[in-house]
């Protein structure tokens, strides 16, 4: 920086060069010091001096407060300090951000912490530079298998790293079709049951009723609700470091043609449904629109967002693509509760993360989202209809749970992030999605690497 | 973001220039090592300094020249972060911003204080030091906030001038290719103001014998501005160009916070300081967010120099 005073004997600047060094030493020993103890614990990962009565910290987002403050009214005699964080929403990875900083130190980890990020047991899970993994192992005892089979299929695959279970799922993103029933009545049109048919269905929708749309592409996770959905392997991970990125298949292309065509037409515009010019727009003209479970609360029946009038939104399965016998679909985020493998609590910690994932106090009275856990589930969806908010039964959102398709996988970095950067800007100058598939790879493929994966 | 000093500090340091004049080569440093008030004053300062920036930075290079298991990795992590592939596009990126917003700053900045200088009538010329000065009090995080809005064509107040560029999204206002011009016109926007009260303050600094003789010998208002204003702020001018540099090559807050309010359209590692942000907390290498730290620190220190050189900020008169 410029102003330093630069005049100093060089006798007097010799001896305070020794104590910086002395002192910056110091601080890298210190930095590189702690660490968990070495001995392999019961559960399968070197466990902490445990100490029953001890308080455990959780860290939750602002959203998951109401699942503290359930645990605690449920279990007033375990002592929990709530520390409220972002939740590395957005992608912000504060989470990761904090552990690596407490892997430094050595100590500071919190007991608990709630993540809506997909992909974080992808590096929970794995040693960092020598430090012992933050994730605990799950599955070898620590949480009862009864439990842990409860869960809806497949849901865990992104707490799953190399067959081992490391968090817990809070709640489901799988993609579904909602649609307003009276509008598409009114329009006469039938409700697609292939992507074939709902490109068509589009087809028609701009030449008879230009200004309504089926869907939208501008948002980051325009690939995990089509690309996903149609098997495209851009990022399938086989590995705890390594990935296999196809985007020439047909699987992508089909995908990739569908969009640019029902983008040209407009009735699948690139416009983000989280910006203001999504609802000038669009309010009142979405017709239908391929999406998470979560768009429910988030979009349509969100007074500050389309708000969409009791009676009128239906919801149908993921749609099959010609020739397949079963739909698959993709999924667009779902939190996650992590225990430290650093906790001097385990057993509260454990406790807490079981009540907060199954209890019905949280996941059926409380919880905003689509619980992982089957018989919440159930209970959750059946208050649901009892709203009489929806047109239709809410099955199909059961339907789609366990058929997330397992070929998209979940490693450390974000392919939202990929696609937001690479593809978006792209579409948005006028560029076709299928010419751009090399370019996407090469992206993924590039990220990936950087990250410490092998690409195949 | 952008660093500019207050009109307090030019004052201590314009009677700083006086008294060094007046002493006739002595070494300033003489009094105060007579005064031990002195070293009290000034050792917060010093302790601050030697704590948060000397003692950082050097670990900062340790942590450059080593690997994560602490042992001496010569010059890998440099070798390593520079075949990167975003660090090139990270490079362009903030050069192109850099280019644009130096020249923006030094042009308008310059332009506008002799401007207002030159307005004869006081409270208009007020009116106008203070109108410039008001962007940069919203400052830092919040005015990028407000940018957003601005910037978006559903939202922004100046939608008609969006529409007439031929925006219609807020994804088209920020294409990649508009980014430079988008942050120079934020930081332009959030920190110019400081510096044309700076520029005023050295303007008053010229002597009106100066002006009032190159008046009597014919020069008009053009010509005074070109021939004595312009070349009497020379290091006034050098000096905004070193403090706008260093911060500019840090270049984060605005990209950051973009990134994160376009859903990651705006990339996350678009500049330098980004990069080295996704080094340490995405990818776990502190050493490699070192070195690109080292690295920023260099070529901000090379480029000060010629600013400083050619400025001639520390020659005396």
């Amino acid at each position: 920086m410029v102003g330093i005073h630069t005049g100093v004997r060089s006798r007097r600047r010799a001896s305070t060069v020794a104590v910086m060094g002395v002192a910056t030493a110091l601080l890298a020993l210190a930095g590189c010091g702690g660490g968990g103890s070495s001995a392999n614990g019961k559960y399968g990962f070197p466990e902490a001096k445990q100490e029953a009565s001890s308080t455990i910290t959780v860290w939750v987002d602002a959203d998951r407060q109401a699942a503290a403050q359930a645990f605690q009214k449920a279990n007033p005699d375990t002592k929990i300090k709530v520390v409220t964080y972002d939740g590395s929403a957005n992608g912000s990875n504060s989470f990761r951000t904090k552990m690596q900083l407490f892997d430094r130190a050595g100590n500071g980890w919190p007991d608990v912490v709630f993540s809506s990020q997909n992909n974080d047991a992808a590096w929970a899970s794995q040693k960092n530079g020598g430090k012992q993994a933050f994730a605990a192992v799950l599955d070898k005892g620590l949480v009862p298998k009864e439990t842990l089979s409860n869960f809806t299929k497949g849901s865990l695959d992104p707490c799953t790293v190399d067959g081992r279970v490391y968090c817990l799922r809070n709640d489901l993103a799988q993609a579904v079709l909602w649609y307003n029933k009276p509008l598409l009545e009114q329009f006469g049109y039938a409700l697609p049951t292939t992507w074939e048919e709902y490109q068509a269905l589009g087809e028609k929708v701009a030449k008879e009723h230009p200004g309504y749309i089926i869907g939208t592409a501008g948002d980051a996770w325009t690939p995990e609700v089509f690309m996903w959905a149609s098997k495209c392997q851009a990022n399938d991970v086989t590995g705890p470091k390594s990935v296999t990125v196809k985007t020439d298949s047909t699987e992508c292309k089909r995908a990739a043609s569908m969009l640019d065509a029902l983008r040209r037409n407009g009735t699948v515009p690139v416009v983000s449904v989280f910006t203001p010019e999504f609802l000038k727009k669009y309010s009142g003209k979405v017709l239908m629109m391929p999406g998470p479970a979560w768009y429910a609360g988030a979009i349509f029946r969100n007074p500050e967002s389309l708000d969409v009038p009791a009676g009128q939104l239906g919801v149908a399965a993921p749609l099959t693509w010609k020739g397949e016998s079963e739909a698959v679909t993709g999924n667009v985020g779902g939190g996650t509760w992590f225990i430290s493998s650093h906790s001097k609590n385990l057993k509260a910690a454990e406790n807490f993360v079981q009540f907060v994932t199954t209890a019905d106090e949280y996941q059926v009275d409380a919880a905003p989202g689509y619980p992982a856990y089957a018989p919440a589930a159930e209970k959750w969806i059946a208050k649901q209809e009892a709203s009489k908010y929806y047109a239709t039964s809410l099955q199909p959102v059961v339907t789609a749970a366990s058929r997330v398709w397992a070929g998209w996988g979940y490693p450390t970095f974000s392919q939202e992030a990929i696609w937001a950067k690479t593809m978006t800007p792209g579409v948005t100058g006028g560029k076709s999605i299928v010419d751009l598939l090399p370019t996407w790879r090469t992206a993924i493929e590039n990220q990936a690497k950087v990250n410490g994966y092998v690409v195949n | 973001m952008t660093l500019a000093p207050s009109s307090d500090q030019l004052t201590v340091d314009a009677s700083r220039g006086r008294r060094s004049r007046r002493g006739g080569g002595k070494p300033a440093g003489r009094a105060s090592a007579r005064s031990p008030i002195g070293y009290v004053f000034v050792s917060p300062y010093a302790l601050l300094t030697i704590a948060f920036g000397i003692v950082p930075s050097l670990y900062a290079v340790l942590l450059a020249f080593t690997n994560a298991d602490g042992g001496f990795a010569g010059f890998d992590n440099f070798t390593k972060v520079i075949d990167d592939f975003r660090f090139w596009p990270a490079v362009f990126h903030v050069t192109i911003y850099l280019v644009i917003w130096l020249l923006g700053l030094v042009v308008f900045v310059v332009g506008l204080a002799l401007m207002v200088h030159a307005i004869g009538v006081r409270w208009v010329s007020t009116t106008l030091r203070f109108v410039y000065y008001l962007p940069g009090a919203l400052a830092g995080a919040s005015s990028i906030l407000l940018w957003l809005f601005v910037l978006d064509p559903t939202a922004s107040p100046v939608s008609g001038l969006l529409s007439a560029m031929g925006f219609d999204s807020f994804v088209q206002v920020i294409q990649p290719g508009n980014l430079p011009a988008i942050f120079a016109i934020i930081a332009f926007w959030t920190g110019a103001g400081g510096w044309i009260i700076i520029m005023y303050g050295a303007l008053n600094n010229i002597s009106t014998e100066v002006i009032e003789a190159a008046r009597i010998d014919g020069a008009n208002a053009v010509q005074i501005a070109l021939r004595i204003q312009l070349p009497m702020l020379r290091k006034w001018v050098a000096y905004m160009g070193v403090m706008s540099l260093a911060a500019g090559t840090q270049l984060f807050v605005e990209p950051q916070l973009l990134s994160q309010a376009s859903n990651a359209v705006v990339p996350n590692d678009y500049s330098l300081n980004q990069l080295a942000y996704q080094y340490a907390f995405q990818q776990n290498d502190f050493n490699g967010a070192a070195a690109i730290s080292l690295i920023l620190l260099v070529v901000a220190l090379l480029l000060s120099w010629v600013f400083v050189t050619r400025g001639g900020l520390f020659e005396k008169e």
